[in-house]
């Protein structure tokens, strides 16, 4: 008799646990959300790529059973974004921490947005760089430390849904791994959206983040990550905060319609064509 | 001699990266810029631990990515800054349109580098792809084989670098791990005011000044670009006499100098074996039973790889029967793949002299090298050496087919 683990085993390599992930952290939390959200939207596992750069959560195409590439640090949008131009049928999923996205790939996080390139863009926000073993990321917040930043960090902390929306991503959410149940329900609109959305998770890194800022135990960082994410309905993107003595705001704060990159790209191939003609 | 007495050293139980962090505490430098990479982060972990507790008046710059790291570096050095970076593997590649912008632009930046294999597929592991992938970006290229010849060579780098006959950026590389990651007991000086009595801060580069407005790295036309890129040619061929002059000079006030090649055993020796980094210390450590196998073997181990140190090889290989050239790197689509045996190729041939070559791959990826291996490795060689036989492919040491 075949023994089934669990009813989602068959997106997970089993071959491959366990996973490098250290116990508490939060990226398994969001793997599950999204392996429940492709599950229940019913799409064809074979439809979907995921993509990622260097990190720990840049391991997740190792230990999901889609197809998937990991390449370079920071690299990983402008790889997705050829995928889809390639094989437009394709789900394009990139996975990176917010070194990964905000720092070395910042700039491909804008350039996509603002093309409203057709892939989902997730980004783990850990508040630092959990693989190279804690040092100060674009998003660590004030007062708080890392072993590059033994004094808190010198520069202010980027908001990625500013950042995002600023940029032109037609759909943009933040929530985190206290709410697994809201960021699946999230992994499915961005699923299923067209053009450019860009998810974030604020999310736990006991090992490093956590014990530098004094969280005895996984569960200590998890209850300071629950209590200051607030949920928010009905605000825009710039209305929200990205503070760590009060509040990370959570929700979705853009979704709109808009012509995607390869649809305004086709628009314009097809206009040229035509008014080429038109000469001839 | 009278010098040397007045230095005091303190004995530190140190990685490689935590010497090279000192180095450059002791250097006096202003301005460290980088972005974190496996097996490099440590260095500059250590360097904001320095700044952030006083010990070291700099500015650290904790860039986005290693192109900026270096991009900062020239920012601050083009301004006369004594600066400094570090990096690997993915990182020292990401700089490579950079690498010739400050050796170009003929600024004294010295960098570390923890040698590091380069992705797909990824491998955090050690060997020596992504420094040899420097090799015409007009860098001085020293390799240390411990953690006491990277604290010493990081300051030799900035008396080399800031010769005003050099004038060109300085990488010091070593392993990553076996020598990044491990402890020796290194000799520190205690007051790191002494390493600027061997390197007094001056500025002998051209540097930008708002008072005196020019422009560095201007669009040169055909009339004249060759003969600045020449000038690169001419500043190596100096940096090959002030390696040597900076080396000595540091064996008269602190009493350590290492030559351009280190060897053991290498006169009168059936063969000799070639190489760089720490892999040395394992073949030194074969000695012994290389010597039990029936075997006469020299060691040399190659301190300089850019300027390549064509004089020493020539001499080595003057009084070798045969060189056993090991490396940790492949020249991909060449038969003998090694970077280091090619160069000694090309200087044998060029020097008429006809001694078999043997090049080993090893090493890569941090596949193990055991003093087992460099047994075989040898006898190996030495078994061609008696049947007269060459090679004109390299011998790609344990990989499976
Ligand atoms: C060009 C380049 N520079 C640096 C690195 C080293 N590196 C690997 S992952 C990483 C950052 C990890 O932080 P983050 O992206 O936030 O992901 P996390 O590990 O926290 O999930 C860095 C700097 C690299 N692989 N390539």
């Amino acid at each position: 008799m075949e023994l089934e683990l669990h009813p989602l085993e068959k997106y997970i390599r089993t071959e491959k646990m366990p996973t490098t992930w250290c116990p508490g952290c939060g990226i398994g939390t969001e793997a599950q959300a999204f392996i429940r959200a492709v599950d229940e939207l019913k799409i064809d596992p074979k439809k979907i790529v995921i993509v990622s750069g260097i990190g720990c959560t840049g391991r997740m195409p190792h230990y999901l059973r889609f197809d998937g590439a990991h390449v370079l640090h920071g690299r990983a949008i402008p790889v997705a974004i050829g995928i889809k131009l390639a094989r437009p049928d394709l789900k394009v999923v990139v996975w990176g921490g917010d070194g990964d996205i905000l720092s070395i790939g910042g700039n491909h996080l804008i350039h996509a947005a603002r093309r409203n390139a057709d892939i989902t863009v997730i980004m783990n926000n850990n508040f630092i760089y959990g693989l190279t073993g804690g040092q100060v990321a674009p998003t660590t917040p004030k007062d708080t430390l890392t072993y590059t930043s033994p004094y808190g960090p010198d520069s202010k902390p980027f908001d990625a849904v500013k950042i995002a929306a600023a940029a032109g991503a037609t759909y943009v959410a933040r929530w985190s791994t206290a709410y697994p149940v809201l960021l699946k329900e999230s992994f499915k609109k961005a699923l299923q959206h067209r053009g450019f959305s860009f998810i974030e998770i604020i999310s736990q890194c006991p090992e490093i983040f956590g014990r530098i800022n004094g969280f005895k135990d996984p569960y200590g960082l998890y209850q300071k990550i629950r209590k200051i994410g607030q949920i928010r309905r009905g605000i825009g993107p710039f209305e929200t905060k990205y503070d760590w003595n009060e509040e990370i705001t959570l929700g979705e704060f853009v979704n709109k319609d808009e012509p995607t990159y390869l649809e305004q790209l086709s628009q314009i191939i097809k206009e040229a064509q035509e008014s080429g003609q038109d000469e001839a | 001699m009278e010098e040397l007495t007045k230095v005091e050293w303190v004995r530190l139980p140190l990685s490689t990266n935590y010497a090279v962090a000192y180095a450059a505490k002791d250097a006096d430098i202003d301005i460290v810029s980088a972005y974190p990479i496996t097996p490099q982060t440590t260095v500059v972990e250590k360097l904001s631990e320095f700044i952030a507790n006083g010990e070291l008046k700099a500015q650290m710059i904790h860039v986005e990515s290693e192109h900026s790291a270096l991009s900062a570096a020239i920012g601050a050095s083009a301004m006369g800054a004594r600066a400094f970076t570090a990096t690997a593997s993915q990182g020292l590649e990401l700089m490579h349109e950079v690498l010739h912008i400050a050796s170009g632009l003929r600024l004294p930046i010295v960098m570390s580098v923890a040698a590091r294999a380069l992705s797909a597929p990824i491998s955090i592991w050690g060997d020596y792809t992504d420094l040899m992938n420097t090799r015409d970006t007009s860098w001085v290229v020293l390799i240390a084989g411990s953690a006491q010849e990277a604290y010493d060579s990081v300051l030799q780098a900035y008396k080399i670098a800031e010769d005003s006959r050099v004038l060109l950026p300085v990488m010091v590389g070593y392993d990553g791990f076996l020598m990044s990651h491990t402890y020796e007991p290194v000799s520190v000086l205690a007051n790191s005011g002494a390493a600027l009595r061997y390197i007094p801060k001056k500025v002998t580069w051209a540097t930008l000044n708002p008072e005196r407005p020019i422009t560095v790295g201007a669009m040169a036309n055909p009339d004249w670009y060759y003969e600045i890129k020449y000038q690169q040619v001419e500043a190596m061929k100096a940096a090959y006499e002030v390696v040597k002059e900076a080396d000595a000079e540091y064996g008269r006030t602190f009493g350590r100098s290492y030559g351009i090649i280190e060897e053991t055993d290498t006169d009168g020796s059936d063969l000799n074996v070639l190489t760089y980094g720490g892999i040395y210390g394992t073949l030194l450590e074969s000695s012994e039973i290389i010597r039990k196998n029936g075997i006469k073997a020299g060691f040399a181990r190659l301190r300089l790889f850019r300027p390549f140190p064509y004089e020493e090889v020539l001499k080595l290989a003057e009084k070798s029967s045969a060189l056993v050239v090991l490396d940790r790197a492949i020249t991909y689509g060449m038969p003998i793949a090694g970077p280091l045996a090619r160069e000694v190729i090309s200087v044998l041939y060029s020097h008429g002299i006809n001694i078999p070559v043997y090049n080993f791959i090893v090493g890569i990826g941090q596949r193990s090298f055991t003093e087992n291996d460099a047994l075989k490795v040898v006898s190996a060689s030495f078994e061609m050496l008696k049947r007269g036989q060459k090679i004109d492919e390299s011998i790609y040491w344990g990989v499976r087919e």
